[in-house]
């Protein structure tokens, strides 16, 4: 164990002198990198088992709750059209809580501010269905997180925790993923880690979940602090990973091992 | 609630070999499993997958643990004639769903 | 001055770290196991090799969801078609997969599923013929594990 760590340590101070974004010509979603078997169940939506929690949320979006009495169709009509695009600009500043949001908590603030009924955990099955309904909305749009003044500094935290090296194990989200994909790590690949995929049905989880669950499957994998669902932490590292796959397209609900 | 997704052709020559996709959302818990307390978890999985073409049975699965979550099922059935499939999903704890769709047959 | 370290010795250290939290398995059924449910099956009848393709991927990225195709060859009418196909795991914790029963009306016999694995095995499917005969197919899966997993 004090070998490891000793290694990993001696290997960070090597690392970090070679730090590199990925150029954008050679960017690869996880798609990429997934068996021929994996990336046909994502292909046919009649195999896609994400699609039934797509179905769910569709169910969801028209059906009126809360003591507003208000189905979220109620307000924002034909998703195909409204929802257009929004999750491939996600997180995205709000001005009453001064920050980037998730697109969790955005569907959240709906739920709690315009149809007044109790917010949906996170993870929760309709939270994920809502979610992955209105993610679907943006398949094949560019992803395009809005970068200015307000949310400058909250990419710049989400970029600090990518490059900080954490857990036990002392290793940074760059390590693996800018500086390592591609390499096989315990018999999977590594992929770069970018998140146009979520929420996605992941193999291993054998169900949908966020992209938080996926950040905080890695920061266990360091042993590190996984945060809370919810944490700005989390919000800023989402936002700093949009950012870096901006322009690629989004292929939510995705499948992933 | 348990959501399915079934994929059959709307219209089919007579005679012509269908292809049916069918997805149905369970977690279909093995009973081999144990809580992070170290309790085993019970099994609770779907049991059996029974296809109907106006009425008469044309396909059966008996499905075990080793079946994953959210059982993906293809099969084939001959389009002989318009009318409704019924599709029935039964299982543990008095798990049962039942779905239909409709082929066009010219 | 940095020290370097070399990729594969990074991926070596980053695996020793990894791999310590890979899930622990249930006790799995053996080889044996697999020939009683066949026998459970079958009874005494002679099983032939052939007449049946199992398709799966050699290599599986996580045994929670491999995807299986089986096919015979057959007429698949009223007087020549399969009625049964069953599919068997030497070393899940029980070796029943799925046994499903078909006949002339699906046109052809083929069915697909997702399974699990619980490790690198080998899955064997067998077909029973109208004419009461059984042929059968095997096939190996490397099962690969997930690096980074919950809590649990
Ligand atoms: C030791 C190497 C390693 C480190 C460090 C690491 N990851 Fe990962 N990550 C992986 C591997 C391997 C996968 C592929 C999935 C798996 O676990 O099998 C992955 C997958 C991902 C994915 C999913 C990509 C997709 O296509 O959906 C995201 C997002 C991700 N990691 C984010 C992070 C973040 C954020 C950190 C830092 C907190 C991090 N990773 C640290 C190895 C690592
Ligand atoms: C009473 C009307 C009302 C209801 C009901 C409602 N919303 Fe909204 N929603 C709005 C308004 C108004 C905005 C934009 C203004 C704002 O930022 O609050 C909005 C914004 C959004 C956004 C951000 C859109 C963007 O372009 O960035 C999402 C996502 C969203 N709503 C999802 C939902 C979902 C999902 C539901 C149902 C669970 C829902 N809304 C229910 C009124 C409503």
């Amino acid at each position: 164990m004090l070998r490891l760590a000793a290694a990993l340590g001696a290997l960070g101070l090597a690392v970090s002198a070679l730090a590199a974004e990925i150029p954008s010509a050679e960017r690869r979603s996880g798609y990429d990198f997934m068996s021929r078997e994996t990336r046909a169940m994502q292909d046919d939506d009649t195999a896609n088992p994400a699609m039934l929690w797509v179905l769910e949320g569709g169910a969801l979006w028209n059906r009126k709750t809360g003591a507003a009495g208000r189905a979220c169709a109620d307000c924002h009509g034909d998703a195909r059209a409204s929802m257009k695009g929004v999750a491939a600009r996600h997180p995205a500043f709000d001005a009453g809580r001064g920050r980037p949001v998730s697109l969790e908590q955005r569907i959240n603030a709906c739920r709690v501010e315009r149809q007044q009924a109790p917010a949906l955990a996170y993870e929760s099955r309709e939270l994920l269905a809502l979610t992955a309904f209105v993610a679907r909305q943006s398949r094949g749009l560019p992803i395009d997180v809005a970068v200015d003044a307000r949310t400058q500094p909250f990419l710049d935290a989400g970029r600090a925790l990518w490059e900080r090296r954490q857990g036990q194990l002392n290793l940074a989200c760059r390590q693996c993923h800018d500086e390592n994909w591609g390499h096989r790590l315990a018999g999977s690949v590594i992929p770069q880690a970018h998140p146009t995929g979520y929420p996605l049905y992941r193999l291993e989880w054998q169900a949908l979940g966020s992209l938080q669950r996926r950040f905080r499957n890695c920061l266990i994998g360091v042993r590190s602090e996984p945060y809370e669902y919810g944490d700005p932490a989390l919000v800023d590292l989402e936002l700093y990973l949009k950012w870096r796959a901006r322009g690629m397209l989004m292929d939510a609900p995705a499948v992933r091992p | 609630m348990a959501e399915t997704l079934i994929s059959v052709p709307p219209r089919a020559r007579r005679g012509e070999i269908v292809e049916i996709k069918t997805l149905i959302s369970h977690p279909m818990e093995t009973g081999y499993r144990r809580s992070q307390l170290g309790a085993r978890i019970p099994r609770d999985i779907i049991r059996l997958f029974v296809c109907t073409y106006n009425g008469a049975e044309v396909f059966r699965a008996a499905l075990h643990p080793a079946i994953a979550a959210n059982p993906f099922i293809t099969f084939s059935t001959v389009a002989t004639e318009t009318g409704t499939l019924t599709f029935h999903w039964t299982g543990d704890n008095g798990f049962s769903v039942k779905e239909t769709a409709e082929i066009r047959v010219e | 001055m940095p020290l370097r370290t070399t990729r594969r010795e990074f991926l070596r250290a980053a695996t020793a770290g990894m791999a310590a939290i890979v899930a622990v398995r249930p006790a799995a059924a053996t080889p044996a196991a697999m020939q009683d449910a066949i026998g459970a099956v079958v009874g005494t009848a002679r099983v032939t090799k052939g007449r049946v393709k199992l398709e799966l991927p050699p290599l599986s990225e996580n045994g929670n969801a491999v995807p299986l195709t089986v096919s015979v060859e057959s007429a698949m009418t009223p007087a020549e078609h399969v009625r049964a196909i069953h599919v068997f795991t030497e070393k899940n914790p029980q070796p029943d997969v799925v046994s499903v029963r078909l006949g002339p009306r699906a046109g052809r016999a083929r069915v697909s599923t997702r399974i699990r694995l619980a490790d690198t095995q080998t899955v064997v499917a067998i077909a029973e013929l109208s004419d009461g005969s059984f042929w059968s197919a095997e096939a190996a899966v490397v099962v690969t594990l997930a690096a980074c997993l919950e809590e649990t």
